[in-house]
């Protein structure tokens, strides 16, 4: 030890000569790098270069490869806000989107995690059963909805054959306007609410039975348990989803793509959707990167509104 | 009276009111999940009666049972889908994606969760930040680079790859980075006074240690790839090189009536996802509740 301080080196082309330090060097620094590089280079050319690509070209009016692109500041995103009527109604589609995802998918998941923590024989199976559609594929699940949501065909359509109605239940509801964004929001949530359960009852069955116990002792009903015990057992899951599914829904594409694409009438028309259709079929490069750009500020937005929420003492 | 003896008697009328309750309760347990399963399931029962009936059995009975099953759909849906070349592209992206993302996931991990090499935080915060990234911030300048080096004459394919490693790469290490902190350093020190290198130290003691955090990275991972559509859609135009996903979206768009044939092509697609998580229930569950969270 001694003799190691004693050689320690002092300038770079010390250092590298001597045979310590570069093996040292070689094996705490330069390996580690080594084997970090090929993930965090494919991961930087096309997550971090692209985004910040975008950035700029959202502030152009390239059209595409083989176009001049114009600098143009701030001119997409006042279009964008100011002129734009598309844009108000798409965001307010993500709204009410993000409203139904709050709540809907929410409320099932707890219920029915509740209901299966309490369960003790034949839990398991009932967990798998339920979370089989959330591995099936998009466009197979949007297939599957199509059909049952056909207005001749369809669920509606066996529900007025069996109480003799006529075109009551049996509508199109994805072709009508009021129906359509609504009516996409069930069939995504049908796919993903497994999920949300499988995580509330993870969290249920990690806290301390104990807790129950002293519930029931004190003569508390299922209510006051599921409020006073549950809730706060599993809030920070619970909050964590929250803020996941509140992104997610500033993020919604596959669904309303697969099913409507928008229509009718730009009825379940949202912000991903939009952007697809000006980057990609009118190749509006630069306005399709604006959008993108806005997109990513409202989940920033909702990221910052519970790291406030967090720093304020809310525990999450 | 004793308070002992009042306890212990308000503890037996408690327990046998609780008891009656309790299998009252379970009785509404049951009756609710019962409920919801068979939302789960009905949707995929008719699925599966369409796709053995004929198109004429269809019209006359959309949601029930088969009267006479037909099982050419398949064979019919098999070949007009081109099944045969897509479902061989979709197991080439999804184990080409899988291959990468645990071979580069884990020796990045490894090195963050070991060596912790100067930059390490960084590095791990960059990382966090760019997961946050929503795709659609970036999907245009990606879509317009991945042009320029199709034109260039890279493959395709190649490239589909390597965005979908690149999108699975936060999850991937901080899964595996995760599961090799937890394992105690003994073992690598003993492998190291052995005169093992580091790469004899991470392919002959951690991997195999940390095999459970690879299966559920691999699960994760393989299940987005082979259910993926958007990306595909995106940046594979020749017919030939479709995975499942976007073929089918082709081909339902172009048997639109056809039910009987639509699906039993949906029930081709689901087959080997259905299979492999039957038999790996638990793993997928909680793989994906670990690291898949995505809608």
């Amino acid at each position: 030890m001694a003799v190691l301080t004693q050689k320690k080196p002092t300038t770079v082309f010390e250092k590298f000569n001597d045979e310590t330090w570069r093996r040292k060097f070689l094996r705490n620094v330069l390996i580690p790098w080594i084997f970090i590089a090929p993930l965090l280079l494919i991961h930087i050319f096309v997550v971090a270069i692209p985004a910040v690509q975008g950035v700029y070209m959202s502030l152009t009016d390239w059209k595409g490869v083989g176009q001049d692109a114009q600098f143009i500041g701030l001119e997409n995103y006042r279009e964008l806000f100011f002129e734009d009527e598309t844009f108000g109604k798409a965001l307010g589609n993500n709204i009410a989107w993000m409203a139904f995802f709050l709540t809907v998918p929410f409320i099932l998941a707890l219920f029915c995690a509740t209901m299966l923590a309490q369960v003790k024989r034949g839990g398991m199976i009932y967990r798998s059963i339920l979370f089989i559609p959330y591995v099936l594929a998009s466009v197979v699940t949007a297939t599957i909805w199509k059909n049952l949501l056909n207005p001749q065909r369809g669920i509606g359509a066996a529900i007025d054959n069996l109480l003799g109605l006529e075109d009551v239940f049996g509508v199109a509801y994805l072709g009508r306007t009021e129906s359509a964004l609504m009516s996409i929001a069930f069939i995504d949530n049908w796919h993903f609410w497994g999920i949300l359960m499988v995580l509330f009852l993870a969290a249920m069955q990690a806290i301390p039975p104990v807790l129950y116990d002293a519930a029931k002792i004190d003569g508390a009903n299922r209510w006051q348990e599921f409020r006073h015990v549950t809730l706060p057992g599993i809030r920070p899951t619970l909050l964590f989803m929250y803020m996941m599914v509140a992104i997610w829904s500033f993020l919604a594409f596959d669904y309303i793509f697969l099913t409507t694409q928008g229509g009718p009438g730009g009825a379940s028309e949202v912000l991903a959707t939009q952007l697809y259709k000006n980057a990609f079929l009118r190749y509006q490069a630069g306005y399709g990167a604006a959008q993108g750009v806005v997109i990513s500020i409202f989940a920033g937005f909702i990221i910052l509104i519970f790291v406030t929420l967090r720093r304020r003492g809310w525990d999450i | 009276m004793t308070a002992i003896g009042k306890v212990s008697l308000r503890d037996t009328v408690l327990q046998r009111g609780r008891s009656k309750e309790r299998s009252r309760l379970l009785v509404f347990n049951h009756t609710v999940l019962l409920l919801l399963t068979a939302f789960a399931v009905i949707p995929l029962l008719v699925l599966s009666f369409n796709s053995v009936k004929t198109n004429l059995e269809i019209g006359q009975n959309p949601l029930g049972p088969p009267v006479n099953i037909v099982t050419e759909n398949f064979p019919n849906a098999w070949e007009r889908g081109n099944f045969r070349i897509t479902m061989g592209n979709s197991i080439m992206y999804v184990v080409a994606t899988i291959a990468a993302e645990l071979v580069l996931g884990g020796l990045a991990a490894y090195a963050l969760a070991r060596k912790k090499p100067p930059g390490s935080d960084a590095l791990m915060l960059y990382f966090l930040v760019a997961s946050t990234i929503p795709l659609w911030t970036y999907v245009v300048p990606l879509f317009t680079q991945i042009n320029v080096l199709k034109r260039a004459g890279v493959d395709a394919r190649i490239l589909l790859v390597i965005v979908y490693v690149a999108g699975n790469a936060p999850l991937s290490i901080f899964l595996l980075r995760s599961y090799m902190i937890d394992l105690p350093t003994e073992l690598e020190d003993a492998a190291r006074v052995d005169g093992a290198n580091e790469f004899q130290v991470l392919t002959r003691i951690v991997i195999p240690l940390t095999k459970p955090g690879f299966l559920t990275v691999g699960l994760v991972v393989g299940l987005g790839v082979w259910n993926e559509f958007f990306l595909a859609l995106l940046f594979i135009h020749d017919p030939n090189q479709f995975p499942v996903t976007t073929s089918f979206y082709k081909f339902v768009d172009r048997f639109d009536r056809d039910w009987a044939l639509t699906s039993a092509g949906a029930i081709i697609i689901i087959f080997p996802v259905m299979v492999l998580f039957l038999a790996l229930q638990r793993q997928f569950i909680e793989g994906l509740a670990e690291g898949g969270i995505k809608t």
